[in-house]
C-alpha cells in the first residue's frame, strides 16, 4: 500500500495545488488529504472533477506520497519538483515563498 | 528585416482579440478545459509543472532590437524576469498568468510578434541558418524563402489540423547550421548550372521517439515552385499520414512506410496538379520580400588579419572568444558574433530581462539593430566590425555574456527537462550545469575543440540528444533519474544519429562518464581530428572500453 493524495494546477495561474480533507484546495502540500492507496482516492478524484467543472483547477490526479516524522513527501522526483519549484532556480517557486494556504 | 503589411497586422490583432475572448470565456466557465485546451495551444500556451508556459515565435530566428526589448519587458512585467531561448529559435516564458496572456500577446503584436502556431498539429515556425544573409559561405539568403513560407503557412486552412506537428528548416549555405536533415522538410539553397537559385529538398527527418535522417526527395527545385512543392508534400502527408497513433503520426513514419520513391511519386502527382496555380511565385513577389532583407549599408572598413586576435598584447580570454564566438562574414571587415547563453554553471538558453536589453543595446551600437536566435540556444549579432570586436567583448563581459565556448563542449543544448516540463522524465539542466562546471577551464575546453553535447529530459528530444556528438537522454527508472549516452550524432551537413554506448548512468555518475569519454578522445585523437572525426574513425569500442571495461 502506498499513500496517495490529489494534486492539480490552479486554472488562473497554473499554480500547483493540493486537495484538502475539507475538499478545498491548498497551495501547501502539508494540507493535503492523505488516503491509504490509489483505490481509496476515488472520492478525492470526484471532488477534483467537480472543481474542474467549477473552473477552479485543471488536470487533477492522484500521486504517491510518504509520511516521515509527520512530514508529507512525494515519492517521485516530478512531484518533489512540483511541490518545491525548479531545482535549478531555488529563488523561484514554493521553495522561496510561503504561499497563501487554503484558497478555495 | 521583414515589416508587417496590413494583412499581417490585421491577422495578428484579430487573433489577440479572439484569444482574449476565449480566455475570458474560460475564466467565466463558459468554456471547459477540454474545449479551451486546443484553443490555448493554437496560441502557444501550455500548462507545465508549475505554471502556464507561453512559447513566442521568433520568425526564422530573426529579432530586431526593438522586439528584443519587448521580450525583456514581458519577462519583467508578466513573468519572473527571464526567458528561455529554445532549440527552435523561439522564446518561452515559464510563469505567465492565464488572465494576462492576452495582454502579453497584445504587447507582442505591437512589435510584430505573436505565438500563433508555436504549438498544435500545425506548421510551426520555420527555422533557418542563424547566419542567414551574412555568412561568407552563403549561396543565397534563406530568410526571403522562410518569410514566404511563414506567410503561406500562417493559418493555412488546409493544414491547421495535420496528423501531427510539422517543422520546416532552411539553409542558404552549403554548411548546414539549421539541422535541416532532422526536420519534416529540410530545404537547402542551391544554384543550377546557369546560376539560377533553387532548392534541394529533404523530407521525413526528425528526432523524438523515432529519430530519422531525412531523405532527399528533390535535387533541385526551381525558385518559383517552392510553395507549390511544399504544399504538395503537405497534402500527401495530410491525406495519408496516420491519425490513429500519435507515435506514428509524423511524416517520417509515412515516408518510411511508403518508401521515399513512392512518397516522391505521390508528391509529384499532387504537384503537377497545382504547380502552375496560385502558389507559383512571381519574380515580383520574390523581389518584394527580398527587399525587406536587403543588406545594410555596410561601411568600407579594413579587413583585419585572421591573426589579429593573436596579437601579443591581446588578452588570452579575448583571443579565445574571437576564436570560438566569431564567424566569417561575407562583408570584408565584418564578423558574425555569437553571444553564448551558456555561462559556467548557467542554465542553457536562459537570459534575464537585463541581458536581453543589453543585447538589444549592443545590437544597435555594434550593428544594425538585428539579432538572431540559434538552435543552440545562443544569440547572434550578425554585423560587427572587426575593429570593434574588442569593445563588444568588453561590453558583453559586463553582462556575463562573453563566455568563449561557442561550438565547444560547454555550449550545451539542454531542454527545460523535469525542472519545468510536463512531459519530461528526468532533469536536463542540472546535468548541463555540472558538466559546464567540470569543464570550466577555457584552455582545456579549447584544447578539446569542436564538440557538441546535447541533453534531453525525455524521448521527445527537444534537447536534440540524438544529434549531439555526445548525446544524453534522461530516463526514469523506478522513480530515479538515469542518463543514457549516445555518441557520434551530428546535426550538420554530415547528419548522423548517435549510437547508444551502453547501459545508462546514474545522476551522480553521468558527469564522470562524460569526462571519461572526453579523455578517451584526447588519448586516441589524431592530428587535426575533431571529436566526431575520431568517433567516425574509431567507433564505439574505445569509449565502451573506458566507460564499462572495468565492470
Amino acid at each position: 500500500m502506498t499513500l496517495h493524495a490529489v494534486t492539480a494546477n490552479r486554472l488562473l495561474d497554473g499554480e500547483v495545488v493540493y486537495l484538502t480533507p475539507a475538499r478545498k484546495w491548498s497551495a501547501l502540500l502539508d494540507d493535503c488529504c492523505v488516503v491509504a492507496d490509489a483505490d481509496a482516492g476515488t472520492d478525492l478524484l470526484a471532488a477534483g472533477a467537480r472543481a474542474v467543472q467549477d473552473w477552479l483547477i485543471v488536470d487533477p490526479y492522484l500521486f504517491a506520497i510518504e509520511i516521515e516524522d509527520g512530514r508529507i513527501s512525494p515519492l517521485s522526483r516530478r512531484e518533489i519538483i512540483r511541490a518545491a519549484g525548479p531545482s535549478v532556480r531555488p529563488d523561484l517557486g514554493r521553495q522561496t515563498v510561503q504561499p497563501e494556504p487554503v484558497w478555495e | 528585416m521583414y515589416q508587417y503589411d496590413q494583412f499581417d497586422h490585421t491577422l495578428v490583432s484579430e487573433r489577440v482579440a479572439q484569444f482574449r475572448d476565449q480566455v475570458n470565456r474560460r475564466l467565466s466557465g463558459a468554456l471547459s478545459e477540454d474545449e479551451f485546451k486546443p484553443l490555448r495551444l493554437m496560441n502557444g500556451l501550455y500548462l507545465q509543472l508549475h505554471a502556464y508556459m507561453l512559447r513566442v515565435a521568433v520568425p526564422y530566428g530573426v529579432l530586431s532590437a526593438r522586439q528584443m526589448r519587448k521580450l525583456a519587458h514581458i519577462a519583467r512585467r508578466y513573468d519572473k524576469g527571464y526567458g528561455h531561448f529554445t532549440t527552435r529559435q523561439n522564446i518561452q516564458y515559464n510563469w505567465p498568468r492565464l488572465a494576462e496572456v492576452p495582454d502579453i500577446l497584445e504587447e507582442l503584436a505591437a512589435v510584430e510578434m505573436h505565438a500563433i502556431q508555436t504549438s498544435g498539429n500545425t506548421i510551426r515556425n520555420t527555422t533557418a541558418d542563424p547566419f542567414a544573409g551574412v555568412a561568407a559561405d552563403e549561396i543565397a539568403d534563406p530568410r526571403i524563402y522562410a518569410e514566404l513560407i511563414r506567410q503561406w503557412s500562417t493559418l493555412h486552412p488546409e493544414f491547421s489540423f495535420l496528423p501531427r506537428k510539422f517543422k520546416i528548416a532552411i539553409t542558404g549555405a552549403p554548411r548546414d547550421r539549421a539541422a535541416i536533415k532532422v526536420h519534416d522538410i529540410g530545404i537547402a539553397m542551391r544554384r543550377d548550372a546557369n546560376g539560377n537559385p533553387g532548392f534541394e529538398i529533404w523530407v521525413g527527418g526528425g528526432q523524438g521517439r523515432t529519430p530519422v535522417i531525412a531523405k532527399r526527395i528533390r535535387d533541385f527545385l526551381p525558385e518559383p515552385d517552392l510553395l507549390s512543392y511544399v504544399e504538395a508534400i503537405l497534402r500527401v502527408y495530410n491525406q495519408f499520414g496516420r491519425r490513429d497513433n500519435i507515435y506514428k503520426a509524423r511524416i517520417k513514419i509515412l515516408v518510411n512506410d511508403l518508401g521515399i520513391d513512392a512518397f516522391a511519386d505521390a508528391v509529384e502527382t499532387e504537384w503537377r496538379a497545382i504547380r502552375d496555380g496560385a502558389l507559383r511565385l512571381p519574380e515580383t513577389e520574390i523581389a518584394r520580400i527580398a527587399a525587406h532583407f536587403a543588406p545594410p549599408d555596410y561601411e568600407s572598413v579594413p579587413a583585419l588579419s585572421v591573426d589579429f586576435a593573436k596579437h601579443p598584447l591581446a588578452a588570452p580570454e579575448f583571443v579565445q572568444w574571437v576564436r570560438s564566438n566569431t564567424a566569417a562574414h561575407k562583408q570584408p571587415g565584418y564578423s558574425i558574433v555569437t553571444i553564448s547563453l551558456k555561462p559556467e554553471g548557467g542554465i542553457p538558453g536562459d537570459a534575464t530581462a537585463a541581458q536581453m536589453e543589453a543585447v538589444a543595446d549592443l545590437a544597435e551600437v555594434f550593428g544594425y539593430g538585428e539579432i538572431r536566435v540559434t538552435k543552440e540556444q545562443n544569440l547572434v549579432l550578425p554585423d560587427v566590425k572587426q575593429f570593434e570586436l574588442h569593445a563588444l567583448w568588453e561590453a558583453l563581459k559586463r553582462h556575463d555574456l562573453a563566455t568563449a565556448n561557442v561550438g565547444l563542449l560547454t555550449d550545451i543544448i539542454a531542454c527545460p527537462g523535469l525542472d519545468y516540463c510536463n512531459l519530461a522524465n528526468a532533469r536536463s539542466i542540472p546535468i548541463a550545469q555540472h558538466i559546464s562546471r567540470r569543464f570550466a577551464n577555457l584552455k582545456k575546453l579549447h584544447d578539446i575543440g569542436s564538440l557538441t553535447l546535447n541533453i534531453s529530459g525525455c524521448i521527445n528530444a527537444c534537447g536534440h540528444h540524438h544529434v549531439g556528438n555526445i548525446g544524453i537522454l534522461g530516463v526514469d527508472k523506478k522513480g530515479t533519474e538515469f542518463y543514457q549516452v549516445t555518441l557520434g550524432g551530428d546535426a550538420g551537413t554530415d547528419a548522423a544519429l548517435g549510437d547508444i554506448v551502453g547501459p545508462a548512468f546514474a545522476e551522480d555518475a553521468i558527469v564522470d562518464a562524460v569526462e571519461t569519454i572526453v579523455n578517451t578522445y584526447l588519448e586516441i585523437r589524431q592530428d587535426g581530428e575533431r571529436f566526431i572525426d575520431t568517433y567516425r574513425r574509431a567507433g564505439l569500442a574505445p569509449f565502451k572500453e573506458t566507460l564499462y571495461g572495468a565492470r
